[in-house]
């Protein structure tokens, strides 16, 4: 990235650095930038709808967007096993958003309408489904994603031609779960490797209970090196560093077809969800205003450039939530469609 | 003849062979074993797993999700218990992700007492399973049902669970009731199929020709025709109920006999069409009695053939035990046995209204 395209992005003032192994081009920079910005502010929009009364329940991923807009930029889009599988987790909505999805869905699925695309009004705000990408339906139970992940991965694994990977993503408690065990167990084994990159999120909690309250080691990511796979932990509230890890990670598994865990030191700034309040959290570290700062003091945004993107999603997404409003409940006769298939979609009937 | 564990796994066969299956997999599936109870000898897809049922589970939804057709194995139905939110998770996915993703998974494991296999190796699974929505279930009685069942639930595009009577895995098949294309010599067929004793490394099997038949899941087979009382039941209690039911006839009572085979979706219509007939029922399974599938199917006879009956319907179950006793005495006591469906059928044959 020469420094002439970034200042048709903003011509605020000089570049303070040479682009370097953790510093992506500005271009790249205003564009993760974007759509963190657009991820905080469709929770924003998601909480206030629940505080208004328009959904049962909110969870989501606040204090993540740093590492999960990275993630779905990075990720191989599409279907099937050339691409690769995604089993995330309630808090990766900036990960879809990164990828392309709608923010107007996902708005719909808080609202629990019958145009809810990922789940027609039968699950909460976050547990997203996209086949014709990968996305494996998020499920509410912790970690149940590392056992089925497995076998997305198999798969995929050396041998069957299969181009792309499977990713797993949870958070820090829920590796107490022996499904995280499963995961390092059965992607290790020697001479049947499967190419999948874990990630624990770890924000440091499991609802209320802190990680030293659940977790004798320092890292999770250590609990990688007694299964021969490489490890790394990032610092998930830079999308820079988070987004050169995930790389790494990515290149290795694609090109080596074997497991690698990667954990990403992350904030929850809402705290747990709305069972809790959904209140913003005093102390934690928001990615989104430290990244601000870092394009500003780079000069690629101005103060008042970000507070106008700012203001034109927020109207956005009202205008998108007053549309919603409009939109039908799912009739109460629908719930029995769906029981059972009567094709093999996945198997690539239509 | 074939066993229905044979049946089994040349059904196994034709799946790899014609149907599309591209994993077999459990504890001890792969070589050399092949299977605990030798289901899966010879299968070119059989891979062992680490001992880890819910590692097996997941990997076979994630395997479905990802296009492929795996049939999964939990060793015993009794270790299967700590799956049972994987279990949901395989039957919710479609419906959750509103006809999103399909779950095209097969999962086979042995059930039910018989093999005096004592507390944790006799547990049956079918009022647990029928709690799963969104999962067929089947249960055969016959190395032929075992056969066509199997390749229905290849099949399906939803997940199946092949419940398998552990105590009929070495039935033969009754006569006219073969394999279609198995050798007519039951020594003939258990050299091209069975896996030597010992060293069996340079071994591979000999597949008859075998030909495709599918016994449609839903449907239930009339075992015995009779027209006093129906029985309603499945797995190893079918060959009971038809034992009891033959020393009845001397007794001049004529007892039906309907082997369920689906246990969901079940075959209702069968269900009326004998209980119109002989207006007396009697549910077997060995299951435990409290919130049993059998109190599910005569809840519905009550509700929609109350006026049918002549008699109040009973249920003969496992009784309400924390296990399967392992003496003798102790196992025939836990669950149903052919002197007591005989008892229970004469009892409803002889109710006056």
């Amino acid at each position: 990235m020469s420094s002439s395209a970034s200042a048709t992005i903003s011509a605020a003032g000089p570049k303070v650095a040479a682009v370097g192994p953790d510093r992506l081009p500005d271009e790249q920079c205003v564009r993760i930038y974007d759509l963190m910005l657009r991820a905080r502010l469709l929770e924003e929009r998601l909480i206030t709808m629940y505080k208004q009364g328009e959904g049962f329940f909110w969870i989501g991923g606040p204090g993540e967007e740093a590492f999960n807009v990275p993630l779905g930029l990075l990720v191989d889009k599409g279907e099937g096993v050339d691409h690769d599988y995604l089993h995330l987790h309630y808090r990766s909505g900036a990960t879809f958003l990164a990828m392309g999805a709608d923010p107007v869905d996902s708005l719909r699925q808080m609202r629990n309408t019958a145009t809810d695309p990922y789940s027609r009004g039968r699950n909460f705000a976050g547990h997203v489904s996209i086949r014709k990408w990968n996305v494996v339906p998020v499920t509410s139970p912790i970690e149940v994603q590392f056992a089925i992940a497995l076998g997305t991965a198999r798969a995929q694994r050396k041998g069957t031609g299969a181009k792309g990977i499977t990713i797993v993503q949870g958070g820090d408690a829920g590796t107490a779960e022996g499904d995280f065990a499963t995961s390092l167990i059965w992607s290790s084994r020697k001479g049947q490797e499967l190419p999948l990159l874990m990630i624990v999120a770890n924000n440091r909690y499991g609802i209320s209970t802190p990680y030293a309250g659940q977790h004798g080691y320092d890292q999770i990511a250590e609990r990688g090196k007694a299964f021969g796979m490489p490890t790394a932990v990032v610092n998930g509230n830079d999308p820079e560093e988070a987004y050169a890890a995930i790389q790494k990670a990515l290149d290795y598994v694609r090109t080596e077809r074997r497991p690698y865990l990667l954990e990403a030191m992350v904030s929850r700034l809402r705290g747990h969800s709305s069972a809790s309040g959904a209140n913003p959290s005093k102390d934690e570290v928001d990615c989104v205003a430290d990244f601000e700062a870092k394009l500003e003091s780079r000069g690629l945004l101005t103060r008042a450039e970000m507070d106008q993107r700012r203001q034109r999603y927020t109207d956005e997404l009202a205008e998108a939530h007053q549309m919603v409003r409009g939109e039908p409940h799912p009739a109460g006769s629908s719930v029995y469609d769906y029981v059972f298939a009567d094709k093999n979609l996945v198997g690539g009937e239509a | 003849m074939a066993t229905m564990i044979q049946a089994i796994r040349m059904a196994l066969h034709v799946g790899e062979d014609k149907l599309g299956v591209t994993d077999i997999f459990g504890e001890d599936v792969g070589p050399p074993l092949g299977g605990v109870f030798t289901g899966t000898q010879g299968l070119k897809t059989a891979w062992n797993t680490p001992l880890d049922e819910r590692g097996i589970v997941g990997t076979a939804i994630g395997l479905a999700l990802a296009g492929q057709k795996p049939v999964a194995e939990i060793q015993f139905c009794d270790y299967a218990f700590n799956t049972i939110d994987l279990l949901k998770i395989a039957g919710n996915t479609f419906w959750t992700s509103g006809g999103d993703w399909n779950v095209p998974m097969v999962l086979m494991t042995p059930v039910g007492a018989g093999i005096r296999g004592s507390v944790y190796h006799s547990h049956s699974f079918d009022a647990t399973a029928t709690r799963l929505p969104g999962w067929k279930i089947v249960m055969p009685s016959t190395p032929l049902d075992a056969y066509g069942l199997l390749l229905s639930a290849i099949a399906d595009p939803n997940p199946v669970m092949f419940l398998m009577p552990k105590a009929l895995l070495r039935m033969k098949s009754a006569p006219g009731e073969g394999i279609p294309g198995e050798p007519d010599d039951e020594r003939q067929l258990s050299k091209m199929i069975d896996a030597p004793l010992g060293d069996r490394s340079a071994w591979q099997p000999r597949w008859p020709e075998l030909e495709e038949l599918y016994i449609p899941i839903g449907k239930a087979r009339v075992a015995r025709h009779g027209s006093d009382v129906t029985v309603l039941t499945y797995g190893r209690n079918v060959q009971m109920c038809v034992a009891a039911a033959e020393e009845l006839a001397s007794e001049k009572i004529s007892v039906e006999v309907i082997d369920l085979r689906s246990l969901h979706p079940y075959d209702w219509d069968a269900i009326v069409e004998s209980v119109r007939k002989t207006s007396r029922v009697l549910c077997v399974n060995e299951d435990t009695e409290i919130t049993n599938f059998g109190e599910h199917l005569i809840r519905r006879i009550i509700e929609e053939l109350f006026y049918e009956l002549h008699a109040p319907p009973k249920l003969l179950a496992g009784g309400h035990l924390p296990g399967i006793g392992l003496a003798d005495a102790l196992e025939s006591a836990s669950v149903p046995q052919k002197d007591g469906i005989k008892a229970a059928l004469l009892e409803l044959a002889r109710h006056e209204p």
